[in-house]
């Protein structure tokens, strides 16, 4: 006799037994939106605390003072041995005027500096890093050229901003890796405990000669439609609340210099990870908690 | 066929349920397993279907050596035996005919054979008109004969029946040893383990009696010779 997959067989028997034990499915279905919310929820802060520092970082700069007895043919050439050093983003050039412009701009309220001399201020390179990791290295190797007579840079903040961003990843994620855990685990003994009461019906399989692979496929199937079933009230749900908290954000003028990720600029990855998540906890899910009931 | 050869059991509580077992049953035969409570005949049943291993021995069941099988095999020799329970087990969920056709895909049966099958084999066992009814719907006789009807559905070489009649009155259980006589005529091998001294007495067939764990008698056309312990 042909040995055929019977999949149409185990799409069937998992629909069937969904709503055959209705009350464990909603309660697995449950189990998974609360844990997608709470881990969306986290990942979706993680995302704007990331998009908030990098937007700092795009700000942060130093400035590299140049020789004033340097010609303009000798700025030109420095400006393209700085743009060679490693890890320099950007170069631009500013003139003493525009120092002195933008240092009136910053001191505009007080009025003894609205005399000084553009001769007070020095030709300047501005500087933009890629990465404030190597910061300090970047500042050292500028100031080695030649050319170069002084450096401003805030090196402290831009290490604070390292530090909170390298702090916020590692909570973001150590957080999600234990929700994802603690989620497989609730939905795991959840489906465990639906199929206790198929223990018998498991145990008659196998005394007919089914495969572990026959009895779990319909296991697992209904996992995967309670899972994705979830993952998809999860998204709605999600969606509701961060649109909401957003509004009232924006309504309050809270954080106003990092605006915040609107939802629908991150909606496709969300849904796709919702739906990656749900139907790997279902799935697996299912297919863990059998295993106890397969040995007969 | 079965080999039982020098079978020992002790089970992980210190229980020595089989003492030195040698048994022989060849295809085609119809045998009564009988014996007292304790004596060991759920044990030969558990070794027979593989869900229990011997301490020591040889157990030989249609060709597999149940010694050494691997995991993988074990549903392909459970499909060569068809087994049948005193209290039917059947799947309340599912109607008689989807009682019988879950057990025809195990072995990936096509639908059309299904169609053909089902009704066949209902036919046999007298309930060719239950195919939709839920077992809750009929009665203990006609739920053991579904019971059959399953066990018989894939042709297995051999019956294993467990108290198959424990459960039924003495008119339903004179049907159903009947019935099981007659699917042992038409080929299929036939090991029933019971109680019930005047069925045994009844049809003369091959009894073979065991006590403590070890055969005391072996006897074709034979008679149940122990009371039925409580």
């Amino acid at each position: 006799m042909k040995n055929r997959f019977n999949f149409g067989y185990f799409i069937r028997e998992g629909f069937r037994s969904i709503f055959s034990h209705g009350l464990m499915s909603f309660a697995a279905v449950c189990m998974i939106v609360a844990c997608l919310l709470i881990m969306g929820s986290f990942s979706l802060v993680a995302i704007n605390a990331e998009r908030m520092l990098s937007q700092a970082e795009d700000e942060n700069e130093f400035l590299a003072i140049i020789d004033e007895n340097y010609t303009d043919n000798q700025i030109r050439q420095l400006q393209e041995e700085i743009r060679q050093v490693p890890n320099v983003a950007s170069v631009s050039f500013v003139t003493r005027e525009e120092a002195k412009d933008t240092y009136l701009d910053d001191y505009e309220d007080v009025g003894l500096y609205a005399d000084i001399p553009d001769e007070v201020f020095r030709d300047r390179f501005s500087i933009h890093v890629v990465d404030l990791n190597q910061f300090d290295q970047t500042v050292a190797a500028v100031r080695a050229l030649s050319g170069v007579v002084n450096i401003r840079a805030a090196g402290e903040l831009a290490e604070g901003f390292v530090t909170v961003r390298n702090v916020a990843s590692a909570i973001a994620t150590a957080l999600v890796v234990i929700l994802a855990a603690v989620s497989l685990f609730i939905i795991a003994n959840t489906i465990r405990l639906a199929t206790f009461a198929r223990r018998e019906e498991i145990a008659i399989m196998k005394m007919c000669g089914a495969t572990n692979s026959f009895v779990r496929w319909p296991f697992v199937i209904e996992g995967l439609i309670l899972g994705v079933t979830g993952a998809l009230i999860a998204f709605f749900a999600q969606w509701g609340i961060y649109t909401a908290v957003y509004r009232a954000v924006v309504a309050n003028g809270a954080i106003g210099m990092f605006p915040l990720v609107g939802f629908a600029d991150i909606w496709p990855p969300v849904l796709g990870i919702f739906l990656l998540a749900g139907a790997l906890i279902g799935a697996c899910g299912s297919g863990f908690a059998i295993r106890k009931f397969l040995q007969v | 066929m079965i080999r039982l050869m020098d079978v020992f059991k002790e089970y992980d509580n210190g229980t020595k349920a089989l003492r030195g077992m040698n048994l022989r049953i060849d295809d085609g035969e119809f045998v009564f397993l009988v014996g007292p409570s304790g004596s060991g005949k759920s044990t030969i049943i558990k070794l027979l279907t593989a869900e229990e291993t011997a301490t020591e021995g040889r157990v030989m069941v249609n060709g597999y050596n149940l010694n050494n099988i691997r995991s993988w095999q074990i549903p392909y020799m459970r499909r060569t035996l068809g087994v049948i329970f005193q209290d039917f087990r059947l799947i309340e969920k599912k109607t008689v005919r989807d009682n019988l056709e879950f057990v025809m895909r195990i072995i990936g049966a096509s639908p059309r054979e299904m169609k053909r099958r089902i009704p066949y084999v209902l036919d046999l066992v007298g309930l060719g008109d239950k195919a939709d009814v839920y077992p809750n719907e009929i009665s203990g006789g006609e739920q053991q004969r579904v019971a059959i009807a399953r066990a018989l559905i894939n042709n297995p070489q051999m019956i294993i029946a467990d108290e198959p009649t424990g459960n039924l009155d003495p008119q339903r259980s004179l049907e159903i040893m009947t019935l099981l006589e007659r699917i042992n005529s038409m080929g299929t091998t036939m090991l029933v383990v019971t109680h019930e001294k005047e069925l045994v007495n009844r049809f003369s067939k091959r009894v073979v009696a065991i006590k403590d764990g070890e055969l005391i008698s072996d006897e074709q056309g034979g008679y149940y010779k122990y009371e039925k312990s409580v």
